[in-house]
């Protein structure tokens, strides 16, 4: 297809950019199409939890999308029919000291998997991801009896104390963070004469903040909302609740009513995570290309 | 480095020594946090729960009576919901997974496109994955109700509308469509896998005339092969332990009258019966200790083999670049 005179090729290449101009131009509209209609699909779910949280209860069980009137006493009424606060208050603490507990934990084994040369690392590293795989039901039955001759049942012990015991999950993403930096760093501190905690502290953990920081923050999202463990843990004693669990006891007490109260709940159970997400993504982010920069 | 080492005086050879023993030890001081957490919250309990498996353990008070294999075989022989929520599980999984990783590929493939707005997109597709499990199945009970938005939406449509939740038939379509909502987690991972295939591979292809789908099927498909692994033994393991969804959803959508009864219990019709929701009731409702051990451990058993046969058969379809792991 090669052109025979020599205008030709010139001529063609016009008329082929102004096609490809068009065909841009088309294919753009139709990702553009395909990507808005999915955003719509994955977003509306929750437009429609947070407009039914704003009808009175009775339009919450009519077909309608739209509250009329706008019922923003919803959000204080929630806090009257169910202990919010104390709900909050248990999710705080148990997100918050075990992921405290989680870092403080994992982070000398990742060091001693990922920073340390010595040999049995690799079995030791498998071992650790191998506990990753196996089902929580396998151990669940012994670990409850061992709680309940601690006297732990009914209170967030069994949910936070564990956590000051490494997390594989944890382990390994802190691992593999540990492996990127540098063996001249390390090897330069050593030199200087650091021991293994001065060279942890002062050279891996200020190098890995984003990945402490992520690491932190997958915890404390598991945590806010674990249910398995915290039903099993705290069933039976609605003081020590967390909001999964007083939610899930709240809506299977009302059902298919009180659409309105559930989904405003909904609402102030979700917002925390959503901003802290909406808020991290950014520091993450940051913390990944900055020590891109560096590295 | 043998040689090396017999030509050592016997004092550097001590000194050698002694330095490889201290390593050791600050080994062992850094992983205690963990050693003592495996042994504690691992070892132990997983030999203590293949033992009570083989007892008759009723209740927080009794002690453990050795009863051979009882367990298992009422287990396979006499216990129709063990069957029933074994089936429902398998269902899930093998519905539930390959939806996830097609979604998640398709969704992260739209994201390559757009050269403008892609981290608009990225946020839409991945904000539900951050609504806490509970939050997300009260949303959907509701917009899945017979008078929500989506029986809305469907009667606009003129299309058939199914009562999900209250309907044995489509319940667990239900909570597939709950699971899929949630796909932006597994997105993530396929967005970097797409992002990191090396572009010159498509020019070459281009060159020879390939067209998008050979493109896809012979270069893009392979490249990502092994998330497509990671993926599939993820879901596998954490599809036979799915729990949260169907246990509140199942409590939510209706039987008899206060949480906690019986009658709700994988409601409707035991369409929702999952495996790891008979064990709970088992265990920790009716506390039957032995037999719920056996039944974690006949789980273990098919997970492990699972995912044994995926990390058989990906020798035949994952590619690993360089022959790398």
């Amino acid at each position: 297809m090669s052109g025979a005179t020599v205008s030709a090729p010139i001529v063609r290449t016009r008329r082929r950019s102004a096609e490809a101009r068009r065909k841009d131009l088309l294919s753009s509209v139709a990702t553009h199409s395909v990507a808005i209609g999915l955003s719509a699909m994955f977003l509306l779910p929750l437009v429609f939890v947070v407009l039914t949280s704003l009808m009175t209860q009775h339009q919450s069980l009519t077909s309608d999308l739209i509250p009329h009137p706008i019922q923003w006493s919803n959000y204080r009424d929630i806090f009257n029919e169910q202990p919010m606060l104390l709900y909050g208050k248990n999710t705080v603490i148990y997100s918050v000291l075990a992921t405290v507990g989680v870092v403080l934990s994992s982070v000398p084994v990742a060091y001693a998997l990922g920073v340390i040369e010595w040999r049995g690392q690799r079995a030791a590293f498998l071992l650790v991801i191998a506990t990753m795989m196996l089902p929580t039901q396998v151990t669940v039955v012994p670990l409850y009896l061992i709680f309940v001759k601690l006297h732990w049942i009914d209170s967030l012990k069994p949910l936070i104390i564990p956590a000051f015991f490494g997390d594989a999950f944890s382990i390994f993403l802190l691992r593999q963070f540990f492996r990127t930096i540098p063996g001249e760093l390390v090897d330069a501190a050593r030199v200087d004469g650091a021991n293994e905690l001065q060279i942890m502290w002062h050279v891996v953990v200020k190098t890995a903040k984003p990945a402490i920081v992520a690491v932190a923050l997958f915890q404390f999202l598991y945590c806010w909302n674990d249910f398995f463990l915290p039903l099993l843990y705290t069933v039976n004693n609605p003081r020590i609740w967390t909001l999964s669990v007083g939610l899930q006891q709240f809506t299977g007490a009302h059902r298919g009513v009180l659409w309105n109260l559930q989904m405003a709940a909904s609402v102030l159970f979700m917002l925390p995570v959503i901003i802290l997400f909406l808020l991290a993504q950014k520091a993450f982010i940051e913390g990944i290309t900055l020590t891109g920069v560096k590295g | 480095m043998g040689t090396v080492n017999l030509e050592l005086s016997p004092a550097r050879r001590k000194a050698r020594r002694r330095r490889a023993r201290r390593r050791y030890l600050t080994v062992l001081l850094f992983m205690s946090p963990w050693i003592i957490g495996f042994l504690w919250l691992y070892v132990y309990p997983m030999f203590a729960s293949l033992y009570f498996s083989f007892t008759k353990y009723d209740g927080l008070l009794g002690s453990p009576r050795w009863t051979g294999l009882t367990n298992y075989r009422f287990m396979f022989t006499h216990d129709p919901l063990f069957w029933q929520s074994l089936r429902n599980t398998i269902w899930i999984v093998i519905v539930g997974v390959p939806l996830t990783i097609l979604l998640g590929v398709g969704t992260a493939y739209v994201l390559t496109k757009p050269r403008r707005g892609r981290s608009f997109y990225r946020l839409a597709f991945f904000v539900p994955t951050m609504v806490p499990a509970v939050a997300a199945s009260i949303a959907f009970l509701f917009l899945l109700n017979p008078s929500g938005p989506i029986d809305t939406a469907l009667r606009f449509f003129h299309i058939p509308r199914p009562l999900w939740f209250q309907d044995p038939q489509w319940s667990k379509p239900g909570l597939v469509l709950l699971g899929l909502w949630g796909v932006g987690s597994t997105m993530i991972i396929f967005l970097a896998a797409l992002l990191n295939v090396p572009s010159h591979l498509y020019e070459a292809a281009d060159i020879e005339g390939a067209n998008a789908w050979q493109k896809f099927r012979h270069i893009t498909l392979p490249m990502i092969s092994p998330v497509i692994f990671f993926s599939a033994v993820i879901g596998v393991i954490y599809g036979f332990q799915y729990f949260t969804e169907a246990y509140v959803i199942a409590q939510g959508a209706g039987g008899g009258t206060g949480p906690g009864s019986g009658s709700s219990l994988g409601y409707p019709l035991g369409s929702t019966l999952f495996y790891t929701i008979w064990l709970y009731q088992q265990g920790f409702e009716s506390f039957h200790l032995g037999y719920a051990s056996a039944m974690a451990w006949v789980l273990f058993v098919i997970v492990m083999a699972c995912t044994l046969v995926l990390i058989k058969s990906s020798n035949r379809w994952v590619y690993y670049q360089g022959g790398f792991r």
